[in-house]
């Protein structure tokens, strides 16, 4: 019998610079292909994974970013984005990808799955969650 | 000759940003290179303090890391992209570099 728990996986850290980011995502895709219930949260140096426009060509690097673009199909749509963590950064939703998702019971609907919400809001969206892994 | 100094760690995760102002001689090299990169953007907690280094010192941002994170229209002004040999030249016009890891 399987069961399905509430997944929250919490970025914290810039893509490239350490493997953090890369090894979320991986995990991220494994929770989803078990069927949990998986949700995202970007928070301090996190929400930089999400900025569009990334070109590692110069760094011999895989550009993993456009895979974010592709969670939608996985059925994970709460995305997470610390408002607080993106403003002291100089940075607005515009700067990061725009991450959607097709719901199946509005005729497929095109809705967007991040969601940019407070430092008290993403804190009562944790205290909701049965597994929090950190990354 | 005056000194270069790197910095590779994101300045809102490690204190080697603020570290490398501090203890920089007034008319030396900063190069923020990997996470570094993002103490050159605009509109942050720490752009102020970096704007007002940028009145005594030469601050670069390696382009080849800047691309790789998304952030090439988000520079403040003043301060210089280099590539990979641009770095080579800096490291050879320094008598000294100081790397903050």
């Amino acid at each position: 019998m399987s069961t399905t728990k509430k997944f929250l996986y919490v970025n914290r850290r810039a893509p490239y610079g350490t493997i953090y980011a890369w090894e979320s995502l991986e995990v991220v895709l494994i929770g989803a292909a078990f069927e949990q219930d998986v949700a995202l949260a970007f928070v301090d140096d996190g929400v930089y994974q999400l900025v569009k426009g990334q070109d590692t060509a110069g760094i011999g690097m895989k550009n993993f970013s456009p895979t974010y673009s592709a969670l939608g199909d996985y059925d994970i749509n709460k995305i997470y984005v610390e408002k607080e963590s993106l403003e002291a950064r100089g940075l607005t939703l515009e700067d990061l990808h725009h991450l959607v998702w097709e719901d199946e019971d509005e005729d497929w609907a095109e809705k967007d799955s991040i969601k940019l919400v407070s430092s008290a809001e993403l804190a009562e969206i944790m205290e909701q969650q049965e597994v929090v892994l950190s990354f | 000759m005056s000194m270069l100094h790197t910095v590779n760690k994101s300045p809102f995760e490690k204190e080697s940003m603020k570290s490398c102002l501090r203890l920089s001689a007034e008319g030396s090299s900063i190069l923020l290179i990997e996470d570094g990169i993002y103490a050159a953007m605009v509109d942050t907690t720490i752009s102020d303090s970096v704007k007002e280094a940028l009145k005594s010192k030469k601050i670069y941002a390696l382009k080849e890391d800047v691309n790789a994170r998304g952030v090439q229209n988000k520079l403040m002004d003043g301060i210089e992209q280099i590539d990979y040999a641009g770095f080579v030249n800096l490291v050879t016009q320094h008598d000294k570099v100081q790397s903050w890891v």
